[in-house]
């Protein structure tokens, strides 16, 4: 009866190789508190919950490694919630631990309880309510074991206060034995053997990647197979990155707000070659219209994403890396063909572009190109929800995995700034830019606070529309542009409100200043809030209406 | 088409409240659950009644099979099965009615477990038709209470819905 059930917790984090955790304190967690005090464990104190799970999240993503976030029970642990909705959607890799009242209270509405594990399941990979200290090591291997293999995403672990002061002795189990959890690993011989003979009779190839590639980090054996078999690469908008999209064969992100050519090349193609995605309604538009003509090979670690959308002729179940391994050494070289033509004649023809008049207002558009230039592609993204997130998306061209960091699933505005401090604090050194909207950002800007405590120099470009532009750009389109409550000319002084927090804050108005401005946001050591004064009414295009056929866009 | 599924689970709390949520936030539609331990008292067992065409059970599967806690599904539609059930059931009965209610009871092998003033308490085992049998044929009577189990099934003959401990390592 060594150690308190706080201390173990800790001992076991660090067992699992844990440096790094985001939380916020609270009665409930007072003794894990006070162990973390001892700890060599990196605790970065948030500002609010929510803001601890969505950079577990940004950390989580930016790095491959588990993200830890930390809460106390009852408002401590409902804050966390949209952050581990937002995990569960994109497949991230996440443990959110929380107090809770103690097991003699449980049940009886006591002070700060919440059913935390009943409010996260349908949003949780797996969850534990520890009803013994001497269970706590076996729970944590497994809850990271979980998290993080298969399929990734959160796991929540509820821990009653008394549990967290009894004592018990420590030893961390070796190995995790669960009955009922084996993901596949390795896909079916004879469905690769048809997957490379479909590969060998296609004429139209596409290969069409998801996060599923960058999760499994099968980005070099994704362009291997590109190369070899000359099939262009589209990507899901949580695939950006998983192909390098300055290279001749990558048609960037497909769907909603998809490049025309990627959308044209997934539509006409007569195989699909899809990788590690899960074809969400925002990337197929009308699925009985989609890829109509394809025959379709589905690869995925989950069982039960295929077929789930888009009917699957050739599924393959298993670790992306490890299915495209053994494909590639199943085919061809292939040779250029009048596909291929065809496809660099859309790229001409219909390229993303941005119309920016030297004296005139700024575009959106041009600040993301001008942020990808001066960073020379080279930074680590992560935006906001709405108008911003697709401009980001669209016109900075991602060359490496893990760059990208982006709400999917769940559109989840305010997950940006402190999705962007978690992955500045798990790649120190590097570039790390917030693309947001005035609105977004607002949702919460208090992780200014915790960006400049730590001095993590995150960077936020706000693309200031002073309009929720996405909700704006549909009432402009599908309602009479009858802007009901979408204008936000009512907003803080953003200059201000940085140097409030201690900060850096500069407007940008003009042309001639973004550049400038930007080098000087990558030269501070602080965190920088730029306001980028945008075009009011700019809307994103193309655009596949919800539920439209992919081909058919507006813009 | 109705399916009949034998689903080992995990003996952990919180395990039917998973799997209930499940069936409704996937809108799938349970016909009947019933659920208790096995011989292996980490271990129980449900079996699950669902409507839906062959998509809709395969995405059923799928999406239990991701539960941590499911050890193993086994849709038995298809096999031949033993199945049972247990009825309860209250009737109105007065004394001139007593002797007709009673041959009923007896042409279904069911058994009288309680008697009343004005009532009788039936109880009732069988497969499915037969159970819905006994029901109709009791309710010209004044039926004032009824409770079932739900269905369980086991694979007849040398078939089993086990956990292979083997499967482990
Ligand atoms: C938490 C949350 N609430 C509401 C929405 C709905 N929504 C989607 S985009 C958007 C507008 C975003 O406005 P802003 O952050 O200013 O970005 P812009 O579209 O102008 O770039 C809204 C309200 C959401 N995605 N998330």
């Amino acid at each position: 009866m060594n150690f308190s059930g706080a201390q173990i917790l800790l001992k076991s984090l660090e067992a699992e190789g844990v440096d790094t955790i985001f939380g916020y304190p609270g009665g409930s967690v007072l003794d894990i508190y006070d162990a973390i005090f001892d700890s060599d464990i990196n605790h970065y104190l948030v500002r609010h919950e929510q803001g601890a799970a969505h950079a577990a999240d940004g950390y989580a993503r930016a790095t491959g490694k588990t993200g830890v976030c930390l809460a106390t029970s009852g408002p401590g642990a409902t804050n966390l919630v949209t952050g581990i909705a937002n995990a569960y959607m994109d497949s991230v890799p996440m443990v959110a631990i929380t107090g809770q009242v103690g097991s003699h209270l449980l049940g009886k509405d006591s002070f700060q309880e919440a059913d935390i594990t009943g409010i996260t399941l349908p949003i949780t990979k797996h969850s534990y309510l520890v009803k013994d200290v001497s269970e706590l090591p076996r729970i944590i291997k497994e809850a990271f074991h979980i998290a993080s293999t298969g399929r990734p995403g959160p796991v929540l672990i509820d821990i009653p206060k008394d549990l967290t002061v009894a004592r018990a002795d420590y030893s961390y189990p070796e190995k995790v034995r669960l009955k009922g959890y084996k993901p596949t690993f390795h896909g079916h011989k004879e469905q690769i053997n048809q997957a490379a003979k479909a590969i060998a009779e296609a004429r139209r190839p596409v290969i069409f990647a998801g996060g599923g590639v960058i999760i499994s980090g099968a980005h070099e054996e994704l362009k291997q197979l590109a190369e070899l078999i000359l099939a262009p690469v589209a990507t899901s908008m949580l695939g950006i990155g998983s192909f390098p999209e300055t290279h001749p064969l990558a048609l960037g992100m497909i769907g909603m707000h998809g490049a025309k050519y990627a959308n044209y090349a997934v539509t006409e193609s007569d195989l699909l070659i899809s990788i590690g995605v899960r074809f969400a309604d925002r990337a197929t538009g009308k699925v009985s219209a989609f890829a109509p003509d394809a025959k379709i090979i589905h690869i995925d670690i989950d069982p039960a994403e295929i077929g789930k959308n888009v009917r699957a002729d050739i599924p393959i179940v298993g670790d992306a890396r490890n299915v495209l391994v053994e494909l590639i050494e199943r085919v061809q070289q292939g040779m250029a063909t009048e596909w291929q033509e065809k496809i660099q004649e859309w790229k001409k023809e219909f390229p993303l572009g941005c119309d920016q008049a030297e004296e005139g207002t700024l575009k959106p558009q041009y600040v993301v190109k001008q942020i990808c230039e001066v960073t020379q592609g080279d930074a680590i993204i992560a935006t906001e929800v709405g108008q911003n997130q697709m401009w980001a998306a669209q016109h900075f061209n991602f060359s490496k995995p893990r760059n990208f960091i982006s709400s999917g699933g769940l559109g989840t505005m305010g997950f940006g700034l402190p999705a962007a401090i978690g992955a500045q604090v798990g790649r120190p050194g590097e570039t790390v830019f917030d693309i947001a909207g005035d609105g977004s950002i607002q949702m919460n800007v208090q992780e200014m606070m915790t960006a400049v405590q730590y001095e993590l120099p995150v960077n936020v470009a706000i693309l200031n529309n002073h309009f929720l532009g996405m909700v704006r750009q549909w009432q402009e389109l599908f309602y009479k542009r009858r802007y009901s409550h979408t204008d936000l000319t009512c907003s803080p002084d953003f200059v201000k409100l940085a140097e409030a927090y201690g900060a850096e804050g500069i407007r940008v108005t003009k042309v001639a200043e973004v550049k400038p401005a930007l080098e000087q946001a990558i030269k501070s050591s602080k965190p920088v809030m730029l306001d980028f004064v945008v075009e009011r009414e700019e809307c994103v295009f193309p655009m596949v209406p919800a539920g439209g056929v992919l081909n058919k866009m507006l813009g | 088409m109705r399916h009949t599924l034998a689903v080992l689970v995990e003996n952990n709390p919180g395990v039917l409240t998973r799997v209930a949520g499940l069936f409704s936030r996937r809108g799938f539609n349970i016909d009947s659950l019933s659920v208790g331990r096995t011989q292996n008292s980490a271990i129980s067992r449900m079996t699950i009644v669902v409507e839906g065409d062959d998509l809709i059970l395969e995405q059923v599967t799928k999406q239990l099979n991701k539960l941590i806690d499911v050890i193993k599904i086994q849709d038995v539609t298809q096999d031949e099965y033993v199945d049972r059930e247990l009825m309860l059931i209250k009737v109105d009965a007065d004394p001139a009615v007593r002797g007709e209610i009673m041959q009923i009871v007896d042409i279904f092998r069911a058994r009288i477990v309680d008697i009343g003033r004005k009532t009788l308490t039936i109880e009732a085992t069988g497969d499915e038709g037969k159970i819905n049998a006994i029901e109709k044929s009791l309710r010209p009577f004044g039926i004032r209470e009824l409770v079932r189990t739900g269905k369980i099934v086991m694979l007849r003959g040398h078939k089993f819905t086990a956990y292979n401990q083997k499967e482990e390592d």
